[in-house]
């Protein structure tokens, strides 16, 4: 295998210059002085309250996600770079989801499989002809990027549902802001603190109702959610109302909001709850978390829900490894930003490569999150494998596979000092009426583990504060 | 604003209060239970607790009786027991939840005032406290809520959220007075026999101190303590801000506030404005008279009344 990159030291360990001023000041800064500042910065996330559930673990109700305190840093020329290729496979995903609800040029192109469209999970038939506010359904997107060398970023996964981290990256900027006020002097660091104003403008520009401000709300599941803090953060930074099901109502295909002052209208809907919990007339019957009749609210073009119900059929990792051509397809370009090479195990070839190189792969389920239910080939024991050797035999179109990719490291300090770890990237990407807005950098996520290659919170990964250098 | 924000803000505060006014009432108690018994120290002082804290029926399920009522078992089961609905413990816990659900209506103060107390709450044991230990406790509760209050004076815009938050405040602390008077009221009944023994001083002064007031009762009626005066102070003294005359103030302003910003009065503030007038126009004098026992059962029965009309007019 390769030498393995990492973005400070780089591939023959000389510096990169976007981390000179990082380097030097990290070798004079002795050891306890950073283990003190990261307690400091636990103390404060405890405080703030900044924490996540994790699900399936008792008595653990409300933890933390390490976070460490060397930033990541990426150049602007590396995102600027990055920035248009997100924005061009956000293009590609809403107007691959509008088809796929109504002319379906892509099926009869024969680009995608029409199984992968009619019988995916999170197809919504509902959403048929249904037309959504300026054809757009991904608002929010956060798309999942990791890098293996000083020029290559993949896209590693599209989070077309409702996305998260975004509280993370901001609150990690304030903490390091706090703690490390001399490395932003010697950094001209891009700031992330707009983010909100601009989801808040995303969030307008969707509004069904022309005329009258409109009134945005964030829908969550309630205090009980892994990510109720986000939830609650964002409607605290827009300054809008953290509403659950309960608070809302619908009559004559209306939403309102319950008030002090009586019923309020809402036009936007940024919805934190899957589609199944949305409306218990419409999806799931025994959700108690969402609004009935909010589903034909909805259809009656009366309120604008974010993201667009059925959003799902586009981000699963089957469809994923589509999405070159549905780039070519929808906008006659090239793809700027590479996918991970591969193998759909519904195809029997592929099947049959993936079954032969096991050790070597990774295997994903199709509809899988979190970091959950996968096979890491080269950390798995002879027993794991066989455990899924049999699976994918059993139900061969539930899973993809991919090369273990030699993800890039960043300097993170852990137990025994400054060391490298994985990292991948999250940026958040804003689709409103009027443009697409991203925010310099995005939610870095590291694996606290020497060597792990999953970086996900579920599985004990941390955070960064993720920095783009001024030009 | 939400209503179910409106809510999740006055029960807040309520919870908040209730666990400073529990913290006192143990304060007390376990400081009269050093007394000897002929300076008014009592066997009884720990079941009074129990009645006062308005939680008799779930410590007679949990220990049979109220002859139970030790100072071991009533300091655990007032302070930390998980299992009483309004153990302090649950008090913060309630508080906590509450603020968690609606923070982005609390300043960041608020909210750390909570959650650090919350956090610092694990610390304490789950077994019976020594009473070092205790007193260390009763100060952390005193403290959090003083820390609390005061960030929401200092921080909080002077909008809804901020009435809806004084409101449960001064609605908790008239039930709260109120309840300490009904269950002492008899040791304020004028007697026949001699006023101003020990025994009756040190258990007057226990109520003035329950709600931090022995000071302010010298300031007020620069008198001996009497237990007309006492009553006088705790009901009727509009410069007492545990008073029933002073909750109710603050509750008709709060309402009021409310109501402008709403533009519309209702049946809420149409019936603060009662019962602030009954604690207006009376002397302590034809509180006595009706019946000291009645009047404050009448109150605490009203205030309930109003509780009930704020969740219909608001809160649901």
């Amino acid at each position: 295998m390769r030498r393995i990159f990492d973005e400070m030291t780089g591939e023959d360990g000389t510096v990169r210059p976007a981390y000179e001023a990082l380097s030097e000041w990290l070798s004079k800064v002795p050891q306890e002085v950073l283990n003190q500042r990261r307690k400091e910065a636990e103390f404060i996330f405890r405080r703030i309250g900044i924490t996540f559930a994790v699900y399936g673990e008792q008595n653990s109700q409300e933890r933390l996600i390490p976070f460490d305190i060397v930033p990541r840093i990426i150049t602007n020329e590396e995102w600027t770079g990055l920035s248009r290729g997100l924005e061009q496979r956000v293009k590609a995903l809403n107007l691959y989801i509008k088809d796929v609800y109504s002319k379906r040029d892509v099926l009869r192109a024969g680009i995608i499989p029409e199984d992968l469209v009619y019988k995916n999970p999170a197809f919504r038939p509902e959403m048929n002809g249904q037309r959504v506010p300026h054809d757009l359904y991904v608002h929010i997107a956060g798309i999942d990027i990791v890098r293996t060398d000083p020029d290559t970023f993949y896209v590693l996964e599209d989070n077309a549902r409702t996305p998260s981290g975004v509280s993370y990256m901001l609150e990690n900027r304030e903490i390091m802001l706090r703690l490390f006020p001399e490395l932003f002097s010697l950094n001209k660091v891009a700031p992330v603190d707009k983010y909100a104003d601009d989801l808040l403008a995303t969030l307008r520009s969707l509004s069904p109702r022309g005329g009258s401000e409109p009134n945005v709300a964030i829908l969550t599941p309630g205090i009980y959610n892994s990510a109720y803090y986000e939830h609650s953060f964002l409607a605290d930074k827009l300054g809008v109302d953290l509403v659950e099901g309960r608070d809302l109502f619908v009559k004559d295909n209306i939403v309102f909001m319950r008030t002090t002052e009586g019923p309020k209208r809402v036009d936007v809907i940024y919805r934190r709850l899957d589609d199944d919990f949305l409306d218990p007339l419409a999806f799931r019957s025994d959700s108690v978390l969402g609004v009935p009749g909010l589903m034909s609210a909805y259809q009656a073009g009366n309120v604008t829900l974010t993201n667009a119900v059925g959003t799902g059929v586009a981000d699963d990792k089957a469809v994923y490894s589509y999405m070159p051509d549905i780039i070519r397809f929808y906008l006659g370009e090239e793809p700027l930003l590479p996918n991970v090479p591969t193998w759909r195990c519904r195809e029997p070839e592929h099947l049959k490569y993936v079954l032969d190189h096991l050790e070597e792969l990774v295997v994903k389920e199709v509809h899988g999150s979190g970091g959950y239910g996968m096979l890491v080939g080269p950390k798995a024991d002879k027993a794991q494998i066989e455990v899924f050797r049999a699976k994918l035999k059993h139900d061969p179109d539930n899973f993809i596979a991919q090369p273990t990719l030699a993800l890039s490291t960043c300097p993170t300090l852990v137990e025994e000092g400054v060391a490298p770890r994985h990292v991948d990237l999250r940026p958040f990407i804003l689709s409103g009426s009027d443009r697409v807005r991203i925010v310099p950098g995005g939610l870095t996520r590291v694996a606290m583990k020497e060597g792990s290659l999953v970086v996900n919170s579920s599985q004990g990964g941390g955070t960064k504060d993720t920095w783009v250098l001024d030009a | 604003m939400l209503s179910r924000t409106a809510d999740n803000i006055y029960w807040l505060t309520r919870y908040v209060e209730r666990a400073d006014c529990l913290a006192r009432i143990l304060d007390v108690a376990q400081r009269l239970s050093y007394l000897p018994v002929t300076y008014g120290g009592s066997t009884n002082e720990w079941s009074s607790v129990v009645l006062t804290a308005g939680c008799a029926d779930q410590f007679v399920e949990k220990y049979g009786s109220l002859d139970q009522a030790s100072e071991e078992n009533v300091v655990s089961f007032i302070a930390l027991d998980p299992e009483n609905p309004t153990s302090i413990r649950n008090c913060f816990e309630v508080a906590r939840t509450n603020a968690r659900s609606v923070r982005t209506a609390l300043t960041s103060e608020m909210w750390d005032a909570i959650n650090s107390s919350w956090i610092e709450l694990r610390g304490f044991p789950d077994r019976a406290m020594t009473r070092d230990e205790l007193t260390r406790f009763l100060a952390f509760v005193k403290e959090t809520s003083l820390r609390f209050d005061g960030a929401m004076h200092r921080t909080m815009l002077r909008n809804d959220a901020f009435w809806f938050a004084r409101t449960g405040t001064h609605m908790e602390r008239a039930d709260n007075t109120a309840r300490i008077l009904d269950v002492k009221y008899h040791v304020l009944l004028p007697e026949k026999e001699k006023v101003g023994g020990p025994l009756d001083y040190f258990q007057w002064a226990s109520i003035l101190r329950s709600v931090s007031a022995l000071t302010a009762f010298h300031w007020v009626y620069r008198d001996s303590v009497k237990p007309w005066l006492v009553a006088d102070l705790l009901i009727l003294n509009r410069a007492m801000p545990r008073s029933l005359a002073s909750c109710y103030e603050a509750l008709t302003t709060s309402l009021d506030d409310i109501a402008d910003a709403y533009g519309r009065q209702g049946p809420a503030q149409r019936l603060a404005r009662t019962i602030r007038g009954r604690l207006t126009n009376q002397t302590i004098d034809d509180v006595f008279h009706t019946g000291l026992h009645e009047f404050i059962s009448n109150f605490i029965s009203d205030n309930n009344k109003l509780g009930a009309e704020i969740t219909e007019q608001y809160l649901t």
